[in-house]
This record gives C-alpha cells, sequence and structure tokens, in this order.
C-alpha cells in the first residue's frame, strides 16, 4: 500500500505491505536507522518512537495503523542540528551509554515522559522505563540524566520542543 | 605522503616493546607499504601502528580491539595519549582494519606468558614470535578483559612513550639542543631556555627517520595527566542521536535482507522442505538450505547446523516467508534430552569420580578428613544461560566474483576473516571484515557462525544480503554459558577450622584458574569431570567465573554458618596471605555497614572473586516478601590495580552487576525434548528499571598492574545475592536462577 507519513516534520511517500510494522518502514524505506530492532514483540522497547508524542513500540505497530499523526524518531529528538534535547546532554553528562544500542528508544521512553510529565517522581520514572530493556545495566545511571533533565527543564529549557 | 622507509620500519620495531611495529621488524618489506596504507590518509604521517600525527596536530589512536559498550577504545587511547604528551581535546579513535598486521600478539603473550616478568630487551623477539602465531590463529579478539591490561599495557604506553621520545630527539636535532631539554606538553615541544616551542605534528616525519631508542621511558604514574582522569567516552555523542552506526545500519546498493531458521535440536538436519507457500510472498525473493559448515580454530572456531534462509525486499518478508515455510528436521538422537536429564548426568557423571582434571592438589584431604571434628557437603547447579546481546546477531555480506566483503560487529574481526575464507573457499586476502559497533557483545560475537550465513546467502543470490536473526532465533541457537553442578565438602576442627576443601565440577572452560579460592585452607583438592551434552556452547561475560563465583562463595559461606562464625569475619580470617582480597573484603564490608541491624525480611551477603586480574568483593542487600526477593542495594569493593578512567570502571562494575543479577535472578535456558524452551525477553527475562538496585562502587588502586572491568563485576553477584537470601530468610539456594526457589522461600515467609 502507498501511503503518506509525517516524520521528524517531512512528509515521506512509501510503499509497502499493510502489515508492515512501522519499525521496518523507517529503517528500510526511510533510512532512519537510529530505532533499533530488539525483540520484535514489544517486550525491550529499542524501537520506541512518537507517534503524536506517545511512546509508542514500533516493533509492533503496522504502517495501516499510522494515520496522520506525527511520527518522531530519534532523528527528530533535538531541537535543533546544532542542539540537542536536554535528555542527551544529560545522556552524556552522565555517560549513561554503554554498546548505546538501546539508548535511542531509552530517549525516545524519557522524552515522552517528561513531555507530558516535566516534574516525575521516582516511581513516574520506574513507571515510564519499565518498558526499556537495558542489557548494559545503565538503569541508575538513565534514571539520574533524567532527574538532571527533569531539572534543567525546570530552570527554563524546554522538553518537547 | 608515506616518509616510511624500510629502513625506519624496521628500526623503529626494534624499539617498540609490546606494539606492531615489532613485528613488522622481523617481517620486513611487502608487509610495510601494506601497513601503512590500512591507516595512513592524505597529508598524513604514520609515526607508529598504534598512533597517527596529522598535518593538524590531531592525533589518532589506532585501536586493535572492537567497541561492545566496554568503552575500551577510549581507555585505550588514554594509555597512548598521555605517554605521547598528547593534548586529549585533539585525540580521535580509530578501530585498527581487520588485518594480520593488527593481531593481537600481545594476547599471546599475555595468555601464553601469564605473569612472567620479561626482561625488556627478550620482548621484541618474543613479540616476533607471538605475532606470527597471532596471525595464524586469527587472534584479534576483544575478550578476556586483555584491552586494557594487555594491549594497553604492552602495546598502548609503549607506543605513545616511543613516539614522544622520536618527536623530542627531532625537534632536539633541528634546534640544536640536547634532547633531554626539549619538554613535552599537550602536544606541543618546547626548549624552554631558547624559548623554541612546535607542534608534535611539525616534527612528526623527522622523527619517523629516526632510529628510535630501545626502551622508551615511561612517566611515573604521579606524572598521569590522562590516564587516571574520567574522560568522556569519545564515542557517546553519536549514541545519543541515533547516528551510531551498528551492523544492523548497514545499508548497500542492492541489498536485500534475509532471516534464517535452525533446527530446534542442535545437530538436525532438514528432512523435508516446503517453500511454495513462502516463495509465493509477494516480495520474497529466494529460498536457501545453508549447508552444515564450521570453522576449526582453537579461538573463535564454530560448528554451524544445516539451515533454511529466507531472501526478501525486507525483513519483515522475510520474516513473514519464514513463517510460511513448512520444514521436517531429521531425529538426531537428543529429542529425550531435558534439563532434568542433564543434571542427573551430570550427577552420575560427578559420582563417577573418574577422569577427574586436576585444577589443584594441596596436602591430602584424606588424611585432614580423616581427623576433622565434623564435615559438611554442598551440591550447586547453574542452568544454561543465553547473552541476549540488544542487538539480534546480524551481518551483511557481499561476495561476488571470488572476494567476500563483510559488514559485522564481532568481538574477533580478524577471526571472522579467516572464518569467512575458509567456508568460503577463498583466499584469505579476498576477504575484507569492516567491523562495526556492537550492540553487546557479552562473549557471543566471537564466534561468526551467523556471519557465515550472511556470506554463503550472499555468494548463492549474487547480491549483498543483511541477514538478520529474529529474537527467537538468537535465544535459541546461542553459544550458551555452560550449565555445569558443583560438588564440595569441607572439613572442619572442633575450632571451626576449615582442614580441607574438596570441590568435583562439571565441565571445564576457561580461565584456568576460575574455580580457584585464595583462602588459606591446607588441604585442597579441586578438579573438574567432562560430562559433554549436544547443546553448543561459549564464553559468557566472565566466562567460568560466572560458575564459580556462585559455587565457592556460596559454599565458604555455608562452611561460616556450619562453624557458627559470620560469614564476612570467616572469610577475612582466611585471607591472611592475600591482603589484596582482604583490603577489598573489608572495603565492602565497611562501606555497606556489615553487621548493622536490618529489618524483617531483609538480609545481606557477601562474596569475594578476583577474576581477569581484578578483586571484587560485593555486599548486598535485599528483603524477601511471600517469596519474591527485591534486591535493594550492592555495594562493590573493586581492587583493579589502576583505573585508567574511574568513571568508565565504575560503569563496568554497575554493567557486570546488572548482568550478573538478570542471570542470578530470572537467567535460565531450560532444555525440552532437546530444544531450547524460551525465545525471547517475555520468558528470558531481564532485569528492568524498577528491579534495578541502587549499586556503589568503591574502587581501589592498589597500584599493581591493571586488571580487567568489563567481566569483573559480574561473578560476585550471584553469591551474594544467594547468602543474603539466606540471611533473610535462612533458605539456602543452591540452584539458579533465584526464581526457582520461589516457593521455598515463600514457605520460609509463612513460616
Amino acid at each position: 500500500m502507498r501511503k503518506t507519513l509525517a516524520v521528524n516534520g517531512e512528509q515521506h511517500v512509501v510503499d509497502v505491505a499493510p502489515d508492515t510494522p512501522l519499525l521496518w518502514v523507517l529503517r528500510e524505506q526511510l533510512a532512519l536507522t537510529g530505532t533499533k530492532f530488539g525483540c520484535g514483540i514489544a517486550q525491550c522497547g529499542a524501537c520506541t518512537v512518537w507517534l503524536d508524542k506517545q511512546a509508542i513500540r514500533s516493533c509492533v505497530t503496522p504502517i495501516a495503523a499510522v494515520t496522520t499523526q506525527a511520527i518522531t524518531t530519534i532523528e527528530g529528538l533535538a531541537p535543533g542540528p546544532e542542539v540537542l534535547h536536554p535528555l542527551q546532554q544529560a545522556w552524556i553528562e552522565h555517560q549513561v551509554p554503554q554498546c548505546g544500542y538501546c539508548q535511542s528508544g531509552q530517549l525516545m521512553s524519557a522524552a515522552a515522559l517528561l513531555a507530558a510529565n516535566p516534574t516525575p517522581s521516582d516511581e513516574d520514572i520506574d513507571q515510564a522505563m519499565q518498558g526499556n530493556i537495558c542489557r548494559c545495566g545503565m538503569y541508575q545511571r538513565i534514571r539520574a540524566a533524567i532527574r538532571t533533565a527533569a531539572d534543567r527543564i525546570a530552570e527554563g529549557g524546554n522538553a518537547s520542543e | 605522503m608515506n616518509n616510511w622507509t624500510r629502513r625506519a620500519f624496521i628500526g623503529a620495531g626494534v624499539i617498540t616493546g609490546g606494539a606492531l611495529l615489532v613485528g613488522v621488524a622481523i617481517r620486513p618489506g611487502r608487509r610495510v607499504d601494506k601497513l601503512a596504507a590500512l591507516v595512513e590518509g592524505e597529508d598524513e604521517t604514520l609515526v607508529h601502528a598504534f598512533i597517527k600525527i596529522d598535518t593538524d596536530n590531531g592525533v589518532t589512536v589506532i585501536v586493535p580491539h572492537s567497541e561492545m559498550g566496554q568503552g575500551a577504545q577510549t581507555a585505550l587511547a588514554q594509555m597512548a595519549a598521555d605517554e605521547l604528551d598528547a593534548d586529549w581535546e585533539q585525540v580521535r579513535i580509530e578501530e585498527a582494519p581487520a588485518a594480520g598486521e593488527y593481531a593481537l600478539y600481545t594476547i599471546g603473550r599475555g595468555f601464553l606468558l601469564k605473569d612472567v616478568d620479561l626482561p625488556k630487551i627478550l620482548i621484541p623477539t618474543v613479540d616476533g614470535a607471538m605475532m606470527r602465531v597471532a596471525d595464524s590463529m586469527g587472534l584479534q579478539i576483544t575478550g578476556g578483559s586483555i584491552s586494557v591490561r594487555v594491549t594497553g599495557m604492552y602495546g598502548m604506553r609503549v607506543a605513545g612513550a616511543a613516539t614522544r621520545d622520536l618527536l623530542r630527539r627531532a625537534a632536539a636535532a633541528a634546534w640544536d639542543v640536547p634532547s633531554e631539554d626539549v619538554e613535552t606538553n599537550c602536544g606541543q615541544l618546547k626548549h624552554a631556555a631558547s624559548g623554541r616551542t612546535a607542534r608534535y605534528a611539525e616534527f612528526a616525519e623527522a622523527a619517523a627517520q629516526l632510529k628510535p631508542t630501545y626502551t622508551p621511558t615511561f612517566k611515573d604514574p604521579s606524572e598521569y595527566t590522562i590516564m587516571g582522569q574520567s574522560v568522556e567516552r569519545l564515542d557517546l555523542p553519536s549514541k545519543v542521536d541515533g547516528s551510531a552506526r551498528f551492523a544492523l545500519d548497514v545499508r548497500l546498493p542492492n541489498m536485500v535482507y534475509a532471516t534464517v531458521s535452525q533446527a530446534p535440536v542442535f545437530g538436525a538436519r532438514v528432512a523435508s522442505l516446503d517453500a511454495d507457500d513462502a516463495l509465493a510472498i509477494d516480495g520474497v525473493l529466494a529460498v536457501h538450505r545453508l549447508p552444515e559448515t564450521g570453522f576449526d580454530s582453537s579461538i573463535g572456531g564454530f560448528d554451524l547446523g544445516e539451515s533454511v534462509a529466507v531472501v526478501a525486499s525486507s525483513y519483515w518478508l522475510a520474516k513473514k516467508g519464514l513463517q510460511a515455510l513448512s520444514i521436517q528436521w531429521t531425529q538426531t538422537g537428543h529429542e529425550a534430552v531435558s534439563s532434568d536429564s542433564l543434571y542427573e548426568q551430570f550427577a552420575e557423571t560427578l559420582s563417577s569420580g573418574a577422569d577427574v582434571v586436576t585444577d589443584t592438589a594441596t596436602g591430602d584431604v584424606a588424611e585432614a578428613g580423616a581427623r576433622a571434628a565434623y564435615g559438611i557437603e554442598a551440591t550447586y547447579r547453574v542452568p544454561f544461560l543465553a547473552h541476549t546481546c540488544m542487538e539480534p546477531l546480524n551481518a551483511t555480506a557481499d561476495v561476488r566474483d571470488g572476494r567476500c566483503e563483510l559488514w559485522v560487529g564481532c568481538q574477533n574481526p580478524l577471526g571472522f576473516r579467516h572464518a569467512m575464507a575458509a567456508v568460503l573457499g577463498l583466499e584469505y586476502d579476498d576477504v575484507t571484515v569492516h567491523n562495526q559497533f556492537m550492540g553487546g557483545g557479552f562473549g557471543r560475537k566471537a564466534r561468526a557462525d551467523w556471519a557465515t550465513q550472511a556470506a554463503l546467502l550472499s555468494r548463492e543470490v549474487g547480491r549483498p544480503v543483511q541477514l538478520i536473526w529474529s529474537r527467537e532465533e538468537d535465544v535459541r541457537h546461542d553459544k550458551y554459558r555452560p550449565a555445569g553442578m558443583s560438588q564440595f565438602r569441607a572439613a572442619l576442627d572442633d575450632n571451626g577450622r576449615l582442614l580441607a576443601w574438596t570441590n568435583r565440577y562439571t565441565n571445564k572452560m576457561d580461565p584456568p584458574d576460575a574455580p580457584l579460592i585464595p583462602y588459606a585452607i591446607p588441604n585442597q583438592d579441586i578438579g573438574s569431570i567432562a560430562s559433554p551434552t549436544h547443546v553448543p556452547t561459549g564464553a559468557w561475560r566472565s566466562v567460568d567465573h560466572s560458575q564459580h563465583g556462585f559455587f565457592t562463595e556460596s559454599f565458604i559461606d555455608e562452611v561460616a554458618i556450619a562453624a557458627g562464625r559470620d560469614p564476612f569475619e570467616y572469610r577475612e580470617q582466611l585471607l591472611s596471605e592475600h591482603p589484596r582480597h582482604l583490603a577489598v573484603l573489608q572495603k565492602a564490608a565497611r562501606a555497606a555497614s556489615w553487621g548493622s541491624p536490618m529489618g524483617p525480611g531483609r538480609g545481606r551477603g557477601i562474596a569475594l572473586q578476583e577474576s581477569f586480574g581484578t578483586i571484587v568483593a560485593q555486599v548486598i542487600e535485599v528483603t524477601v516478601n511471600n517469596g519474591a526477593v527485591a534486591v535493594d542495594r550492592v555495594v562493590a569493593a573493586v581492587d583493579i590495580g589502576f583505573a585508567i578512567s574511574p568513571d568508565g570502571t565504575r560503569a563496568q562494575i554497575e554493567s557486570g552487576v546488572l548482568y550478573g543479577l538478570t542471570a542470578a535472578l530470572y537467567g535460565d535456558i531450560t532444555i525440552e525434548n532437546g530444544a531450547v524452551k524460551q525465545s525471547n525477553f517475555h520468558d528470558y527475562r531481564a532485569v528492568r528499571m524498577s528491579e534495578s538496585p541502587k549499586i556503589e562502587t568503591h574502587i581501589i588502586n592498589s597500584g599493581y598492574a591493571p586488571g580487567g572491568a568489563g567481566e569483573v563485576g559480574t561473578p560476585a553477584v550471584a553469591p551474594a545475592l544467594a547468602n543474603a537470601v539466606f540471611n533473610a530468610t535462612g533458605v539456602r539456594v543452591r540452584e539458579l536462577p533465584l526464581s526457582k526457589a520461589t516457593v521455598m522461600l515463600s514457605d520460609t515467609d509463612a513460616a
């Protein structure tokens, strides 16, 4: 099926089987390879992207289910070419990534959390990040980095623009 | 511009000690131009095989290790750059190509000579010989926590110091001053008396013409400016914006996608295949049976069973095609094998007592046992474990016209190159490996089984193929951490002192010291008995230490309890001959406030395990509620000798702890009907954020040679956890994972 997708503020026309998960459309048709394949059954979160600022698992989202929603991937998270999202900044400050493979998904989940809830509690963070596995085990640093970013946003940054 | 002459290479080679040019010196001529061509760009001068200085004074450190998350590339660059006195802001990292010239002969030396303190004068000769061995074995491996402690210590520091010395002498000659009066700092040369200064780049070419000294002088650790600093990892910016390129992200013109199915029961072959339904799917291009093959090598060898692959215009269509296949597999004779039957087999093996391979035998355990006041016995067992790297196995191959190009994220690029050549029947020189970032490695990515499938498929279809294993395939066709069983018998005198320690376990792998204990016990008899299974096994983060840490540190805890003693104090008294171990144990205990009261349902456990040259003790605190174990806090003390990047070391310990915790709590690859039962993260769980404990890492820089970091955080987790559960509940866990003990723990709660 042919359809038009709005990804990171740009319109793209794709032609794929309707049951194709959004993940593979992003990676194979649009060469947006920052979104990762980890499990294929919405268990690990590596494929997390936004549909209208809702974090979803693109590995189980058939392209037919995507209509006019704005899709945001890790490539579109930063507000501009030379500017990082406060979370990306905090991720570097806390030296979060090791292998780095899950981090696109972690960041998209964390960014969705802060967009909806700029002052999350520890429980809020645990809950929002529960769907994202990190086999390098960097949860402690992820938690700290989310705190840092939330504090910075509270001081005047912006989580979602 | 290539200013290297053959003479210069040979000259440089003589001095470099552990660095690459030593080998070149022994095999001059054809290797020289090849080496330069591999790493030299335009307007650059190759000063050293590990170090490149370009015209804008940028320093490139060429690292012969792969990056799987452990940060070793940054640590190695720190080591070279510090001895070079480079400007860290101008340091870049380049992963060495998968070429024989970058074979890690230093590893060979590390493995073969162990702790032998080789006279410096002999190092070049030994390395020259080792390089031949390493090249022929395909050794360019990242594993065994060797990067810093072998390549860094023997290679990178030497390279940095030798390069600095060459630059100083080149400047001294041009300025007509004594070279010892030429100072270096931050990529600059300076002669204080005359006020002359120059950037390194200005003398790179002249330095290349000099004959280097035999033994470059190293800095005293007090002079380090880059080593010992928590520098930011150079690979991280690309890992927060999606631009880091993993193997799965490779895109080539005309590339197609594929996925594969292997026999559920290891070793089975295709009995029949009906591909009609798969081929009817729009976008499915081909279905291929891939033959049984393998690669025979002491490091990185593998057997690859027969498989069926579907090639399509997208991964999704290939996967749908695979699901539409009808495959019957042959019988292997292993269809009745289960985890239970394997444990029975292990028990029989151990009770047979035959064909023991002894690790250590000191004193006389029988005599000691005869005069003991009492003895205790215990048997522990652990299951197979999968690695579940976040990035499922994948590789992209282009095999055409007698050549193979492979894009893969692997721990052993040179070994992969040898494997491709062997399996495809190509010349080694006709294979190129482009190594990518790995989305986790943990030991799995040292063997080229899956990459071989990609290469065979590309040859079949005559175009580039990206082969992606589903997570299910990844879980069911791993090279598993071996399941195992370990039996102990201890003899104690009437004061609770340990007289004898006897240990028999199944299936020894590596490293050899894993089952050994630091405790002062006069009579010891430790050995293994082989008990082969049909399940393929391989290295898993910390290798044999992952089992033996649990076995030995659980049993010493049991002995302490049986002796009526505090487990920490009991260990303390047995460590009089090992002051480093003692200091680590005490550090962990004190940092965790060992002995302070805990609330109901809570408990604390301790464990100690040396691995890969680093000594780690951990105290774990748990809360047990209705059989559910919550891990509240992990305190780790780590004597790593010298932490090149302290924050990097902390990150590795946190990572190793979480990896060990996932395994201890949930890790269980069950064999049923000869096949693996689990398939994905829903039934092969990983610890998630809400279950993740607070981890505190205390680094001890004891001044000994740096130890490993990547694996050493893992071995002590399971025993510290099990010991904590005992402390909280009185229930001794002798089988992992802990989730199997839930019922047992619930009963205790109720009581």
